[in-house]
């Protein structure tokens, strides 16, 4: 079959490549050129010992950022889930006449460039800017948002990734049949109740689904700090987009790559193997 | 439904709302149009100052035709490298799309006819390609095709090909496994008992059966591919093989005009004509199908 002939081209070949890199040398006298090893043998550990340290001693260039990573990660993906729940949760039990025009709405931010909309926060959030301009009998007016203010990167997050949220959670809160709530309700579930004992468990899969297609993305993104943040708000994925473009940066940004891969390992498995059981359940 | 609220005029205010399970959800539908305000915000702010008379992109200095047509040298007729930008995004987004979509295709029916170990270990991959953080892909094929490949696929147009089909390989895939799951083997085993060779069946059968799927699958990997910034931006090699995303994201962190914004909403505008044309076609061929568009989308 063609297709996995591809899949394992296109990923395990790199794999085994970046592997390679991260565990091969830098060679000053080509400008910093990468010298991959190929035959584990002679696998030599120091660049990515050295960037594994950094993690733990000290560097706060290094430490920062992966902190950083998880807690805007973490708040970004929590907003999304309860806004998106609530959204998703009005569009499939509520909007009866404008069910197709709110999904096509909720779909149509997608259709216009991710760097284009964030281009216009940028607009829109510059100190000139009428976010600014609204904010300021608050005190904010003079308080440039894009400098480096975790606030500001977290909506970024959010923004960018919510809609991945609620088509999933649409999908599924759509499906559930009206008569399993008035069933919950017959039984004496008052509203409230019957969401959390019927609706929400019913909408498990949905939420698990929807929580690692924007959470595991959102450990590699950093275009939204380069566009909305400073270095005061960089991410795992500023480090690797900067050791890569660096001058002899290749290695490194091989290790980093490793270590985030490694890192979006856990939850990645635990979807995937949650998707199959839910597959032999159906 | 006021009638049984009427008859109890004890009940105090709030209970009488939250225990009516019919009242307006006012609180989650003012959420919905907030949400929905929020989310559009930015797209009418790109698209109505891409015809801004000044350069700035916050202040409105009267409607002008500047950055699209009239600037000699900055708008998007006139500026070379903008519009060179803008055909690679076209040209990656279409060859991706005859690709992987034909590809995805009969990998779906691959994995839905294969059992055991190979399918289940070419599902788990498909998977895995479908959440890994893109940067990990984008840097590792960029250390690919520097090192290892580097004389057969240096950067470039075909490595940036390569490296979105292996990206976008996985809707396809997943988009049409839900359609031939829900589809079943019947049709198919119908037309073999009448005569029809396994590929004939699949030809005149199944295929035809499969074009809605097949047809959201061109449109989404479509959309995915001309907004695709990591993947290409890592592979891409010199100034003519940058694409309109690239573009945005160099604007944005040094001097940007209008001229982005024109040549944002040109996209927008195409992605809009790729996508309606391929639902008004889906109308067409899947009236009296039951099912739906939305249906194949929930999938995902």
């Amino acid at each position: 079959m063609p297709g996995l002939v591809f899949l394992l081209f296109m990923f395990v070949l790199p794999l085994y490549v970046v592997v390679s890199v991260a565990f091969g040398t830098v060679d000053y006298n080509q400008f910093g050129a990468a010298v991959p090893y190929y035959a584990p043998w002679w696998w030599s550990f120091t660049t990515f010992n050295d960037t594994l340290s950094k993690f733990y001693a000290g560097s706060a260039i290094y430490r920062e950022p992966l902190f950083r990573t998880f807690e805007y990660v973490f708040a970004a993906s929590a907003i999304c889930l309860v806004l998106g729940y609530a959204v998703a949760y009005y569009t499939a039990r509520f909007a009866t006449k404008y069910k197709g025009l709110i999904l096509i709405l909720l779909i149509s931010p997608l259709w216009i460039s991710y760097l284009m909309r964030i281009y216009a926060w940028q607009g829109l959030l510059d100190t000139n800017g009428p976010i600014n301009w609204l904010l300021g009998p608050f005190g904010f007016r003079d308080t440039n948002l894009l400098a480096g203010h975790s606030i500001t990167l977290i909506l970024g997050l959010v923004y960018g990734y919510i809609p991945f949220m609620i088509l999933p959670l649409y999908a599924s809160l759509d499906r559930i049949q009206e008569s399993l709530l008035e069933a919950g309700r017959d039984l004496g579930g008052s509203g409230s109740q019957t969401f959390w004992r019927v609706t929400l468990p019913l909408s498990r899969p949905a939420i698990l689904a929807g929580m690692v297609i924007v959470a595991l993305p959102m450990f590699g993104d950093y275009y939204t700090n380069d566009l909305l943040g400073t270095t005061k708000t960089s991410m795992f994925g500023n480090l690797i987009s900067v050791q890569r473009e660096a001058t002899g940066g290749v290695t490194r940004s091989a290790a980093l790559v490793l270590i985030l891969s490694v890192i979006v390992l856990i939850p990645m498995l635990y979807y995937l193997r949650e998707t199959r059981r839910q597959a032999e359940q159906a | 439904m006021s009638v049984a609220l009427e008859g109890s005029a004890t009940v105090p205010k709030h209970r009488r709302y939250f225990g009516n399970p019919w009242h307006k959800p006012r609180f989650l539908q003012a959420t919905t149009i907030g949400y929905l305000l929020w989310s559009l915000l930015p797209v009418v702010i790109a698209v109505v100052f891409s015809f801004n008379a000044g350069r700035s992109r916050i202040s409105w200095q009267g409607f002008s035709m500047r950055w699209w047509t009239t600037d000699p040298t900055d708008s998007l007729l006139h500026d070379q490298a903008m519009r060179q930008a803008m055909l690679q995004t076209y040209r990656l987004s279409i060859i991706t799309v005859l690709i992987a979509v034909p590809l995805g295709t009969l990998f779906a029916i691959g994995i839905d006819r294969w059992h055991g170990r190979p399918a289940r270990g070419a599902s788990f991959l498909m998977l895995l390609s479908f959440v890994v953080p893109e940067i990990i892909l984008g840097v590792s094929l960029f250390i690919l095709f520097t090192s290892l490949l580097h004389d057969i696929v240096p950067l470039g147009t075909k490595a940036q090909v390569l490296g979105l089909t292996a990206y976008q390989l996985s809707y396809p895939v997943i988009i049409v496994r839900a359609r031939l799951l829900s589809i079943g083997p019947e049709y198919e085993e119908a037309a073999m008992d009448l005569g029809a060779t396994p590929n004939q069946a699949i030809r005149a059968v199944l295929l035809p059966l499969l074009a809605p799927a097949i047809l959201a699958s061109v449109a989404l990997v479509f959309a995915d591919t001309v907004d695709d910034f990591v993947t290409v931006a890592a592979l891409s090699s010199t100034a003519d093989t940058e694409t309109l995303a690239q573009k945005i994201y160099s604007a944005a962190r040094s001097s940007p005009t209008p001229e982005v914004n024109a040549a944002a909403t040109m996209m927008l505008i195409t992605t809009l004509i790729v996508i309606g044309g391929g639902l008004l076609f889906y109308r067409r061929i899947s009236k009296g199908q039951g099912g739906g568009g939305a249906s194949d989308f929930a999938q995902l």
